[in-house]
């Protein structure tokens, strides 16, 4: 296992826009709570024991065959910009990039395997945080991941479990399969025909919960919405993951169907906003994050509809990623205020439309207006 | 917090609305909820787990038995877990396992775990028959959903645990 720094396209693999639906469903991840024997949990462990447990899982992923060629990476060695980046790729929480206190908990790390698709979380609320992170709609895939991981270190390493409540976490709504799977998926069919209200009740009622991008509590952006299952205790791995699969499936037609109904009913409307949130995003001069997310929002309808002949959906993730404030710091090679963050994210934006994402003005999706 | 209907009672309502492209959120109290037809139903709405655990004790939980001291390996009490949501440590569910049930029964709508049965390292007789016997639960429900591939995943496992008990 090597120790590196963060590459500058370190654990971005889920924005490869490959798989099931990935214009709609930006991501599936997998991750399953895991704490050890003989240790407190993360909120009342004792310090020298967070090393402790570092120590233990750093040998037990040695002998994984999943993860003993990928990389770990402790959060005290990282700069705080770099630990701020990998919270903006979704790779590490809040707590452990250490937005809030003096700095990250002592021996708080990142495990990544060498392909990026999984990695393990340590000294997090649980000990143990193992998940699959993959593009598009792919849970069956990344359960299974994240299963296998869960073997090979569960035959290394005594895991708390109890013959009643299954595997024991910090938080009783994590208790028993300490499994939630989550998917990423971008609805604004459903917002602007009005319907994503009933839709995310209907979630609700049947064991699921909706987010905003960023986790718990975040608001709404951009139309994205993170639906993952609320319960993880009286249902197999299997069961939980399948409910889930067939109620994204279920919204994700939901979605497709939205659509129709605006470009039947609006398609004027539709394709000059779609234009206007392109055009605003390839020569605007000043761009907060939001307004980028909501212009992003309406480029990739229009992409996902071909009503704009491009950019990628790939382009337009990485634009979510890059475009945030870590990120364009990074870029600069220096802190920025906000209104010099807006400056550089326009001009980051308009960099990478120029350079994969540009469309003669009068490409027409529709193709009404077309000449020969 | 105060309903924001009639901004006298406590709001134990919270709903989500999005209305062009805009979220809001509404606080209402029990009243003003059943007024404008919404039940509050066990699992309609995102609750922060602190104000569940506050509600702990009351209604269901009336007469259960005073909770035992504090947990004899992290020192958490029943009252510090009301406070922060967390547990303490593994042991933390054998000294309050009277108390979780309620709540787990309430959060997850049971207490039995009938996903993967964990086996650990250097496994007793008894811990490789309970994980045998889950991977016989997991081999017949693959097989009733027609997935063979996941079945024969599944009976190879069985074959590898069977194999290390009779080395």
């Amino acid at each position: 296992m090597r120790e590196l720094n963060v590459r500058a396209d370190f654990g971005l693999g889920w924005l490869e826009a490959s798989g099931p639906h990935a214009d709609i469903v930006l991501s599936t991840r997998v991750r399953l709570a895991r704490n050890l024997q003989g240790h407190a949990f993360g909120p009342r462990i004792r310090e020298e024991d967070r090393e402790q447990v570092y120590e233990r899982a750093s040998r037990a992923v040695e002998r994984t065959r999943l993860l003993r060629d990928g990389v770990a990476i402790e959060m005290a060695t990282l700069p705080r910009l770099s630990r701020q980046v990998l919270l903006e790729r979704h790779l590490i929480s809040r707590e452990m990039a250490g937005e809030h206190e003096a700095g990250p908990p002592r021996g708080a790390a990142l495990v990544m395997s060498a392909d990026e698709r999984l990695g393990v979380m340590v000294n997090e609320e649980d000990h143990l945080r193992l998940q699959a992170l993959l593009s598009g709609l792919r849970l069956h895939e990344a359960y299974q991941l994240v299963d296998s991981l869960d073997e090979e270190l569960g035959s290394e390493l005594p895991f708390a479990y109890h013959p009643e409540f299954g595997y024991l976490t910090s938080c009783p709504t994590n208790v028993g399969t300490g499994l939630r799977a989550s998917v990423f998926l971008h609805l604004p069919g459903l917002v602007l025909t009005k319907e994503i209200g009933k839709v995310l009740q209907g979630i609700g009622q049947v064991g699921l919960t909706f987010r905003g991008l960023y986790g718990e509590g975040s608001e709404v952006v951009g139309n994205f919405f993170q639906i993952s299952n609320q319960t993880t205790l009286g249902k197999s791995e299997e069961d939980l993951i399948d409910h889930l699969q067939e109620i994204v499936s279920r919204v994700i037609q939901y979605e497709i169907k939205a659509r129709s109904v605006l470009l039947r009913d609006a398609p004027g409307v539709i394709e000059d906003k779609i234009w206007r949130a392109y055009g605003l995003l390839r020569y605007a001069r000043s761009l907060g994050f939001e307004e980028v997310m909501n212009l992003l929002s309406g480029v990739r309808l229009g992409v996902s509809m071909k009503l704009l002949p491009g950019p990628s959906v790939y382009t337009l993730n990485k634009i979510m990623i890059y475009a945030q404030a870590a990120h364009l710091e990074q870029g600069a090679g220096r802190s920025l205020s906000e209104a010099e963050s807006d400056l550089h994210r326009a001009a980051y934006v308009r960099r990478i439309l120029a350079s994969e994402g540009d469309i003669p003005a009068e490409g027409s999706g529709t193709g009404e207006a077309q000449g020969s | 917090m105060r309903c924001d209907h009639c901004g006298t009672n406590e709001a134990v309502i919270h709903l989500t609305q999005i209305v062009n492209n805009q979220m809001s959120t509404f606080h209402l109290c029990e009243a003003c909820a059943e007024e404008k037809g919404l039940e509050p139903g066990v699992s309609a709405g995102n609750f922060p787990l602190t104000d569940f655990l506050a509600q702990m004790g009351k209604g269901a939980e009336v007469g259960a038995a005073a909770p035992p001291g504090a947990c004899a390996f992290c020192g958490l009490r029943m009252e510090d877990f009301k406070k922060i949501g967390r547990l303490g440590c593994p042991h933390c569910y054998s000294t309050f396992e009277a108390h979780l049930r309620g709540l787990l029964r309430r959060l997850h709508g049971g207490t039995q775990h009938v996903g993967k049965v964990y086996l650990p390292p250097d496994p007793t007789e008894a811990e490789r028959q309970e994980r045998l016997a889950g991977l016989r639960r997991k081999l017949s429900k693959a097989i009733g959903n027609e997935d063979f591939e996941r079945a024969a995943q599944i009976r190879d496992q069985i074959r590898a645990l069977e194999a290390a008990q009779n080395a």
